[in-house]
């Protein structure tokens, strides 16, 4: 069989591309569409969050407020009161989403999320840390930079522990959740050793920490959580066309022309401090991370954690978790305990499904 | 530029070797595995590197594609020094295909061959019309055009190499390193992706290559390189290169070189210690 003797009456189903001006990307209208519903859907979660509440606000009026045509006292428990947990709730979701995607597409992996790979792990046991051991350094840390930042930080280092333990001539996925899973497990032994022996006034208060929740979030919290995500957002878009051929693995990526080592440093960096933002926002809640992107290849039909669709999803699942929590249960309760109830069946789910394979 | 390798522009750059390896040594930490190496890839040719497990076929065919780096001596393509070159620069004149790929899950073909475009565009510049025409003729050159909608893991082991030599064709070059194409594949298979390498090179291709079976090395070469630890042992034409003595001292097998009755490439018989019918003392001389 000669080459060109045959397909080329066939006209195959390459995939259409679309050019505006200088600017040329591939159409694919499946994901579009997915990525506008689930945008719309999550809007519509957004507002029915900010309705519900000791004084509810029917949905046309909180739309309203929230494009400036509302009412005055609408405007004053919407804008100044509600506004920064569902915002938060908002920003956390997508950090979480995004961070999911990035780690389970650099570990060709669906298990690595930033929960396995000690990312909430490390940011738990520090501030668990910090707010159980009184005393002279412990508190000076807390008041000088303020309990997030300080989780922050220990999200990021141990992240970069867990990435230089995993590291043996590059990176292998598979080693890395296993590093991952195993300084986890000491991060949670320290976290404990930590509430155990801590004094119960404070055992109390780092376990409301470690539940995950929304409650109480003022605009500052949520502003510094809201610039730190755009900007990681902006850094993932910019690498994110250098990363499209390491799906394919190193060898293969190399190959294409990808400096694959930088690019992957600088996406787990970014995958690291958005789970870290996370974190320091709203706690560690957990699974959000590990369902949103492989829902979100599933709903947009991708072999590969799709990012806006991963950050959308994120985004809805952890709104939704939150207005589930407060309103369809009888006692009001963090975030986290619904996402862990979602999360945990999903988690067995992925498992048989791998073993069947 | 771009399609030189699909319309079958020959290569002007004539007899002058397209890719060398001057004096280089390389290993993996501290281990040595190739040591003061030269080697020459002529163009517009089939040349495949053959040789004992673990002589370092695989690290050579790496070392001239830039997966490792040299810890002494240059790889020059096409006269630049390839470490100097942009990674970018070297994937727009090399196309290398690594040892048994593996692509996502669901992936399809026509999706997996695109990703060969990418040396090729940029950020803002992520899809375009010359773009799904080179696709295109890659996939009808491969003869995977039917399968383009189809999972790359839902197809069988030839149908998959085929497609992933597409995908390197897709970049455009027209110089192609593939280590083993033929692994996993039986021989029918086998003889199925080489044909197809085969039509890569009258198309104007030069192609280097590392292979596991000797007759394969010899039917579809033009040029063979022998390895043994490291070393290039020997260099040429199958015809000049393999000979019963080569093979001794190469891999340590003892087997008869006789004339291919279907080719005029030689064929290797290998002489184990059953069901051959040479009397004792004639296998203890060839020990």
């Amino acid at each position: 069989m000669k080459p060109g003797m045959n397909g080329t009456d066939v006209k195959p189903s390459v995939t259409p591309g679309v050019r505006l001006g200088r600017v040329s990307f591939v159409w694919r209208p499946w994901i579009v569409c997915v990525s506008l519903l689930l945008a719309a859907a999550t809007f519509l979660v957004f507002c029915l969050s900010i309705g519900v509440g000791d004084f509810p606000i029917g949905l046309p009026q909180v739309i309203a407020t929230i494009f400036g045509r509302g009412e005055r006292v609408d405007e004053f428990v919407i804008m100044d009161l509600r506004m920064p947990r569902a915002l938060a709730g908002l920003v956390v979701g997508i950090a979480l989403g995004v961070s999911g995607a990035l780690t389970q597409s650099i570990a060709r992996n669906p298990l690595a999320s930033p929960d396995v790979l000690g990312i909430t792990g490390g940011a738990s046991a520090v501030a668990v840390f910090l707010v159980t051991v009184s005393g002279g350094t412990a508190a000076a840390i807390v008041s000088s930079v303020g309990l997030s930042a300080a989780a922050l930080m220990g999200g990021l280092g141990t992240g970069l522990l867990v990435y230089f333990l995993a590291w043996r001539r590059g990176i292998d996925g598979l080693r890395l959740i296993l590093i991952g899973i195993s300084v986890s497990a000491v991060m949670e032994a320290l976290t404990t050793w930590l509430l155990v022996t801590a004094d119960i006034r404070d055992v109390a208060q780092a376990q409301a920490w470690l539940v995950g929740s929304l409650d109480d979030r003022s605009w500052d919290e949520v502003q510094v959580a809201l610039w730190g995500t755009l900007v990681l957002l902006a850094v993932v878009a910019g690498a994110a066309f250098q990363f499209k051929p390491m799906h394919l693995g190193d060898d293969v990526a190399a190959g294409l022309g990808v400096r694959y080592g930088a690019v992957r440093a600088v996406l787990l960096l970014c995958a690291v401090l958005l789970a870290g933002v996370a974190v320091s926002a709203a706690g560690p809640v957990p699974f959000v991370a590990l369902v949103a992107p492989q829902v979100a290849m599933r709903l947009a039909r991708c072999p590969t954690p799709p990012v806006v669709a991963s950050a959308l999803v994120g985004a809805l699942l952890l709104t939704g978790a939150d207005l589930v929590a407060r309103t369809a249960l009888p006692v009001s309760l963090p975030v986290g305990v619904v996402t862990a109830a979602i999360g945990g069946p999903f988690l067995v789910h992925l498992l048989v499904r791998a073993n069947r394979r | 530029m771009d399609t030189q390798s699909v319309t079958g522009v020959e290569s002007e750059s004539g007899r002058t070797a397209r890719l060398a390896a001057r004096g280089v040594t390389v290993g993996y930490g501290a281990r040595t595995v190739i040591d003061d190496l030269d080697v020459a890839i002529p163009p517009g040719v089939i040349t495949t590197i053959i040789g004992p497990n673990g002589c370092g076929k695989s690290t050579l065919l790496r070392t001239l594609s830039r997966l490792l780096k040299p810890s002494r001596g240059t790889v020059v393509l096409d006269g630049d020094d390839i470490a100097r070159l942009r990674t970018r620069d070297v994937a727009r004149k090399l196309g290398l295909l690594p040892q048994a790929p593996v692509a996502p899950e669901g992936l399809t073909v026509a999706d997996l061959v695109a990703r060969g475009r990418h040396p090729h565009q940029s950020w803002l510049r992520q899809w375009s019309s010359d773009d799904a025409e080179v696709v295109e003729r890659a996939l009808a050159m491969t003869g995977v055009s039917d399968l383009a909608d189809r999972p790359v893991d839902a197809l069988s082991g030839g149908q998959r190499q085929r497609v992933w030599i597409s995908m390197t064709l897709a970049q455009g070059t027209d110089l192609l390193l593939l280590d083993e194409p033929t692994t996993y594949l039986d021989l029918a298979h086998a003889m199925d992706v080489l044909d197809l390498v085969d039509d890569l090179h009258e198309s104007g291709c030069t192609v280097v290559m590392v292979l596991h079976d000797l007759n394969l090395a010899a039917r579809y070469s033009d040029n063979l390189v022998v390895m043994r630890a490291g070393s290039i042992l020997a260099q040429g034409h199958p015809r000049d290169v393999l000979t019963a003595e080569l093979l001794h001292e190469a891999f340590g097998l003892h087997a008869k070189v006789i004339d291919d009755p279907v080719g005029d490439r030689p064929l290797v018989v290998p002489i184990g210690r059953t069901h051959v019918q040479l009397d004792q003392s004639a296998i203890n001389l060839l020990k």
